[in-house]
């Protein structure tokens, strides 16, 4: 596979670029691997990549129904952080945010990691304290946060209006090396050495049943014919309780929809990344200038990629509070994604019920961010049976009661 | 040139010019113009750069598809960038500035990209850039967002100076579209008697038919609009609302429509846009087609249009895009174009025919009016630069071999007609390919479904695929019935109006002109003008592997500039199906997403902005708080005093001072934001059983207990006192944060698990003002007021009464949350003002003190109470708290208490509350974490414990804190280290939580 640099861009310009070959090849369904995954999104692809880079497992199959990268690595607003709260989270995310460091340079493939920073603007005092918490936290992570003052927001965001008449900014809790990323790139940059690797991406190729004998897996139906397999991987957000039955296991997992939406493009005036969870809002200027919006997600499960207007009413709503400039600029696009939640809101990665199925799941509305240690975690579970990483996202925790909250959901005040 | 004609142009005023600035230059237009038009007869063919090579973009289109002719408009608290200029409206004073090009627009620095080109393909940037790696963030990035991103960004500090507003609207039929299909399917619907709603995004009704000709029912289209009309607004049913655009259908009939209703009158009173949100029980997109343009080399040049565009100008508005126009097409429609020329007395050198015959009667036409037409011909490329001076003719068939030179300053060209499918696509609406018109069209047979199952959207006229005036109205007529139909309204057996225009030969579809154009006009023959997508970088993505129409899309940008590639889409998808050797259908497109063309943010927040962004609660005594100079915390929506500095005062300083006041003497708090729920029925006690980890069914009337909440998962979620009314009634307090949560869980387990027990609740937050009096000297307060006996006997601790204070009705609680002697008083809202100032007049003589949430807080904490929210943060349960004194064990069952029993929560080594007093009285930082040694398996340093709460107390003195650590209870006297992101970590030693009045004495008095 030819090498990407600028020196092979300009000889390839003297030739028409007519000697750039695939970026992944063209496959045709083996009748047996030893490793399957199911869902080349980047999760899936990043668990690939992992198993043959960290533990020479090439004999491998990425199965994808659509096409590759196609549901949440393609829909998400691409935010990297990794300044969590609870100890699990912190490291798979801080492992995730190292690997986007250098991952452009490990996959020969720009991904346009952008460290330019992200801050969650605290709102009451009761975010204050929340903030300033998982600032200590941090500390102790190896987790590089700061809690700064409304001074040093407005310095480094001089868009924001941090003296909103109704909810001020108190201050904001601040992850210098957190950032973006282009989320396209992420899964084309994997597929890309996958495939160098040898293994096979096969995508419209969508699994229609799982096959199992005496508890263990042997491989899978797809609509390119049966597959066979020495352990399988689930990794298909949205659809991960789909497949779990078809595995002949259930999931504590809700399916919702999700939305963002984006402006026209404009001149650069946002190097920063800002979150303002009081409003319910996010938002940040991608490389082609438009401001990159998320919001919330549904009340209701549902597995329609769209989602309500209303949802996209409030999070306009909130920015334009925080962001008042943002109201002379022009809606261009609203989509939507299927998030799977967990009932603490973090993820699964965990063997299962049945031998040799791994699952890789319940990344909710966060997970482009921990694509790296995500494919990490899982290719280290699924290849030596068990990773520090992964430990404490077992599905036993549900049964123990062992939740990883991040949400701090009764963190009311008062 | 591109110039005014001296006649001609429908929709202009000529007796009313209008001034305008373009680039700071005045130029001179007419009422009734666009900015596109205007620009056009003032011969400014060059409007703007493009976004990658920056190169000079002139006007394309006529409407909504344009690509090119972005600017900025206005200027200071009304500038906005990326307005579409063949979209905008003329007004007296109008100011508009080209886009991205420094230092101007006719020579712009950037335009060295153009010469790159050939290195700067599809992609490039996922090749280069990548060593070293500091140079991405410094250089890389930094240059190519400043190379992108088109138009300025508005002042950050210059708020917007217009309004916007919402509206809500039912009806039964909303078409969108009021062009001659619109039309007819409106007043079919119209007809039957149902509810009607039209809505058109341009200011005029009709559509192109007045433009193209032909007759209905013998007349001109023009003379028919105006008669429909007519019989339309004479209809009480029908509303037609023009300057608004369908944004965007969404599930189960909703629609957004986006009203400009002073884009071209600003700083007029009134909104500026307005959104609507209409509920339709059925929707007809009459939303016609865009005409697509042909890919040729340099048919980005300034004054290459599409020819019904250029049509457009010269009828609408008597503009010339230049003297000598070369027509190239593979359709008949095109010809329309020639003709109308023609008869303008323009010249038109040649039209160039890529269909080997040609067309039917309109060519017939166009060689009588003596135009020389050349048929299996094509353009082998533009001759030009900022603008149009020629066209290389060449065959179709080969590589675009020279065959002559045509000089001209305009090219006018079709590649045919896609239909609208947006709106139809927004809600799951499927397509189907129609080979004949090489389009998309709306497959009726999976159309988007409503909620009773129904399709509840039907497209309609040029927006369904049909082409011919009889074919368009009969199909909107067909539309407009049969939405009536299907929602029990029926309309008069009638015919349909009588379309007639010129036959037509089928068109050929062209998607590269010529057909095996070598690679040196590939890579200059343009798909998406905008983004700089050429024929060449799709054939690249495809042969690198991305292969389906979403990463081609991704991959080289096509369809996702501003126009979201009303221009590109199909032929981009065309020249992919053609490298990947797969039928058009089968590739597929990509997923029309709302909203049609962009809508401002504005109009999407509508009113709710500055105060009266989010509703503002306010208790009835918040005006009296906001006289007394109350410090604001935000809590949910409501505000509640954090303190009340006097003048001099720190806030610091106040809350001491306000503590001390209580402690001492007496002090009052505004309580009303509390949530209060009546929970009443015969089943009341038992349902509280379930929700609390206490027994309520057992509580007496008259009494008061503490009461604790847990979610499914145990974790403790809320707190508060419950005081039982009577046999069947419960009045349960819950955190003013939580009162709304609080009465939705309660009505989710009523409404979904225990639907047939006998049990009702209402939030009554709001209909009771809610004081409570605190300190020594609160019964004398009380007393003094007068009214009823609040003495310890008759109204002992942990109970409640009613009677009257001070001659107002009232509910007296004996509860306490700060330790002391203490009063919660209840009354009807209206009264709660009347209360405070009797109760601020009577305690005058004991000092008084009006106290915010810091000082409540404060107190809280010296007495070892915990605070939702603080101690809890959803990884609680009661148990870890101290509490396990709450939780009944004569009981059954109670939510969360299976999830209590699981292992983890069970385990003996949790982290459980304690107090902790820092070693030099120095006050712990918030969230602190106790230091234990070691690490983690994955590198983070070990933890046995953090700071819930803490703060200094000016009762004792000293900084107080509470705190989780694990075993904590059993290690009273200990000392740990906590983190300190200021400095060194601080010892604390662990002690009980309760620091103030252990015994309880102060509060049972």
């Amino acid at each position: 596979m030819k090498r990407y640099s600028a020196f092979a861009v300009a000889r390839e310009a003297l030739r028409d670029h007519t000697g750039w070959g695939r970026a992944w090849h063209k496959a045709q369904p083996k009748k047996r691997y030893d490793v399957i995954i199911v869902g080349a999104g980047g999760h899936g692809l990043a668990t690939a990549y992992y198993l043959g880079k960290n533990f020479g497992i090439t004999n491998v199959a990425i199965l994808e129904k659509g096409w590759l990268g196609g549901g949440n690595t393609g829909r998400n607003t691409t935010i990297i952080r990794s300044n969590y709260l609870q100890d699990p989270s912190a490291a798979i995310y801080e492992k995730a945010r190292g690997l986007y460091e250098t991952l452009s340079q490990d996959l020969n493939y720009n991904v346009m990691f952008s460290p330019r920073g992200v801050m969650m603007l605290a709102q009451t005092e009761h975010e204050v304290r929340g903030y300033q918490r998982t600032a200590h936290a941090n500390s102790l992570q190896g987790v590089e946060t700061e809690f700064i003052s409304p001074k040093q927001v407005k310095e480094l965001c001089p868009i924001m209006n941090i003296d909103g008449p109704r909810y001020p900014v108190l201050g904001a809790l601040w992850q210098p090396r957190g950032g973006t990323a282009r989320h396209d790139a992420v899964a084309w940059g994997y597929a890309r050495k996958c495939s160098e690797m040898g293994m096979d991406i096969l995508q419209k190729c969508e699994v229609t049943g799982v096959r199992t004998e005496g508890g263990k897996v042997q491989g899978v139906e797809t609509t390119l014919g049966p597959i066979d397999c020495d352990k399988l991987g689930l990794v298909v957000a949205g659809h991960s309780s789909v497949l779990a039955e078809q595995a002949g296991f259930r999931l504590p997992i809700e399916s919702l929809a999700l939305q963002a939406l984006v402006s026209e493009p404009i001149k650069p005036c946002m190097d920063v990344v800002v979150m303002a969870n009081t409003v319910h809002g996010y938002m940040s200027q991608s490389d082609k200038g438009e401001m990159v919006i998320g919001g919330g997600t549904d009340g209701f499960n549902n597995y329609t990629q769209r989602g309500s207007f209303h949802h996209i009413e409030e999070t306009v709503r909130a920015l334009i509070e925080t962001f008042p400039m943002l109201s002379r600029l022009k809606m261009l696009r609203q989509w939507g994604g299927i998030v799977d939640m967990t009932g603490d809101r973090s993820p699964i990665i965990s063997s299962t019920p049945v031998g040799g199925i791994f699952i890789n799941c319940g990344w909710g509305t966060g997970g482009f961010k921990a694509i790296p240690g995500s494919g990490w975690a899982m290719a280290e579970l699924m290849a030596k049976g068990h990773s520090p990483l992964a430990e404490d996202f077992g599905l036993n925790r549900f049964v123990e009661g062992r939740f990883i909250d991040e949400s701090v959901a009764a963190g009311v005040a008062h | 040139m591109s110039t005014r004609l001296v006649s001609g142009g429908r929709l202009i005023d000529r007796t009313k010019p209008i001034t305008f600035r373009f680039n700071g230059k005045r130029l001179k237009g007419h009422a009734g113009d666009t900015l596109a038009s205007a620009l056009l007869a003032s011969d400014q063919m060059l409007v703007g750069r493009s976004f990658k090579y920056h190169r000079p973009r002139g006007i394309v289109a006529s409407g909504a598809e344009e690509p090119n002719a972005l600017v900025g408009l206005g200027e200071g608290a009304r500038f906005e960038p990326n307005q579409r200029a063949t979209t905008t409206e003329l007004f007296e004073g109008l100011t508009a500035q080209s886009q991205n090009h420094w230092p101007s627009l006719d020579f712009d620095i950037g335009a060295v990209n153009t010469h790159f080109a050939r290195f700067l393909t599809a992609g490039f940037y996922y090749k280069m850039f990548i060593h070293p790696r500091p140079l991405w963030k410094h250089v890389y990035e930094p240059f190519i967002r400043q190379s992108a991103g088109l138009g300025k960004a508005p002042d950050a500090e210059t708020k917007d100076s217009d309004r916007y507003e919402h509206f809500y609207a039912f009806t039964d039929v909303l078409v969108i579209g009021g062009g001659v299909a619109g039309l007819q399917a409106a007043l079919a619907a119209g007809r039957s008697g149902a509810k009607v709603m039209l809505i058109e995004q341009t200011a005029h009704l009709g559509g192109r038919a007045p433009v193209d000709g032909g007759t209905i029912d013998g007349q001109e289209p023009g003379a028919w609009v105006d008669q429909t009309l007519a019989a339309l607004n004479a209809m009480p049913n029908v509303t037609i609302r023009a300057r608004t655009m369908g944004a965007g259908i969404y599930d189960h009939g909703y629609v957004l429509g986006y009203e400009r209703v002073a884009d071209e009158r600003p700083g007029t009173d009134g909104p500026r846009h307005r959104l609507w949100k209409i509920r339709a029980g059925r929707v007809i997109t009459a939303t016609g087609a865009i005409e697509r343009p042909i890919s040729f080399a340099g048919n980005d040049i300034p004054g290459v249009m599409l020819a019904g565009a250029v049509r457009d100008y010269v009828v609408n508005y008597g503009v010339s895009v230049g003297d000598r126009t070369v027509v190239v097409t593979n359709n008949d429609d095109a010809y329309r174009t020639a003709i109308v020329l023609a008869k303008a007395g323009l010249s038109v050198p040649c039209i160039i025919d890529a269909r080997p015959l040609g067309g039917g009667a309109l060519m017939e036409e166009a060689k009588a009016l003596g135009i020389r037409v050349e048929t299996g011909r094509g353009i082998a490329k533009v001759l030009g630069g900022k603008r149009v001076t020629g066209v290389v003719l060449c065959n179709m068939v080969g590589e675009g071999a020279l065959v002559e030179e045509i000089a001209c300053e305009a090219v006018a060209m079709s590649g045919g007609w896609s239909p609208v499918v947006h709106l139809w696509s927004h809600c799951g609406g499927k397509l189907t390919w129609d080979a004949d018109q090489a389009a998309f069209r709306p497959d009726a047979t999976r159309a988007p479904i409503g909620a009773d199952g129904q399709a509840n959207v039907l497209a309609a006229g040029a927006a369904n695929g049909f082409g011919r005036l009889q074919n368009v109205l009969q199909d909107a007529d067909v539309a407009g019935k049969m939405a009536a139909h299907a929602l029990g309204f029926d309309a008069p057996k009638d015919a349909p109006p009588m379309g007639e225009d010129a036959a037509v030969k089928p068109l050929m579809p062209v998607w590269l002109m010529p057909q095996s154009a070598h690679y040196g006009l590939r890579m200059k023959a343009w798909l998406d003008y905008q983004n700089d997508v050429k024929v060449s970088d799709v054939q690249l993505a495809a042969r690198e592997g991305y292969e389906s129409v979403e990463h081609t899309k991704r991959y080289t940008t096509l369809g996702m500039a501003t126009d979201q590639g009303k221009l590109s889409n199909i032929n981009g998808l065309a020249i992919l199906s053609d490298a990947l050797g797969e039928p058009i259908p089968q590739v597929g497109t990509t997923t029309f997403r709302p909203p049609y063309t962009p809508i401002s943010m504005g109009a999407i927040a509508g009113e709710a902005r500055g105060e009266i962004f989010q509703p503002l609660r306010r208790t009835p005594m918040h005006g009296w708080h906001e006289a007394h100079g109350a410090e604001w915390e935000p809590v949910g929506h409501w505000r509640r005093p954090y303190c009340f500095p006097k003048a001099g005062e720190d806030k610091h300083a106040a809350v001491a001072r306000e503590i001390n006041a209580t402690r001492q003497s007496i002090g009052m708090l505004d309580a009303s934001t509390l949530g209060k729920i009546i929970v009443k029925g015969p089943d009341a006690g038992k349902f509280l059983d379930m929700l609390y980890t206490n027994m309520m069914s057992t509580l007496a009337p008259g009494k008061c207990r503490y009461g604790l909440m847990c979610n499914e998962n145990g974790f403790l979620s809320d707190d508060g006192v419950v005081a039982r009314i009577d046999e069947d009634t419960f009045l349960c307090h819950t955190t003013t944060g939580g009162a709304d949560r609080i009465h939705a869980h309660m009505e989710d387990w009523l409404q979904c698990e225990w639907w047939d027990w006998k049990v009702y609740t209402a939030n009554v937050t709001e209909q009771f003002a809610q004081i409570a009096v605190v300190g020594p000297n609160a019964r004398k307060v009380l007393e003094k007021l007068g009214g009823m006996d609040v003495s310890k006997e008759a109204l002992p601790f942990m109970t409640w009464a009613d009677g009257t204070l001070g001659g107002i009705k009232a509910r007296v609680y004996r509860i306490s949350f700060s330790g002391e002697l203490s009063y919660e008083i209840a009354v009807p809202a209206n009264q709660g003002l009347a209360l405070w100032e009797a109760l601020i007049d009577a305690g005058a003589e004991f000092g008084i003190t009006p106290y915010g949430t810091e000082a409540l807080h404060v107190m809280r904490a010296e007495k070892g109470f915990i605070m939702i929210g603080d101690e809890t943060d959803g990884t609680v349960i009661p148990q870890d708290l101290g509490l396990g004194w709450a939780i009944s064990k004569k009981k059954a069952d109670y939510l969360g208490k299976r999830a209590q029993e699981r292992t983890h929560m069970t385990d003996p080594n949790r982290w459980q509350l304690v107090g902790l007093e820092t070693v030099d009285g120095s006050v712990l930082p918030d969230g602190a974490l106790a230091y234990a040694s070691g690490k983690n398996a994955n590198g983070q340093r070990n933890t046995q414990g953090r700071v819930t709460s803490t703060y200094h107390s000016p009762t004792l003195g000293r900084g107080i804190a509470m705190g989780l650590v694990l075993n904590g209870p059993d290690r009273m006297g200990e000392v740990l280290h906590f983190t300190n992101t200021e400095g060194e970590p601080i010892a604390a030693k662990i002690v009980s939580p309760v620091f103030y009045d252990p015994e309880g004495e102060k509060q049972n008095v």
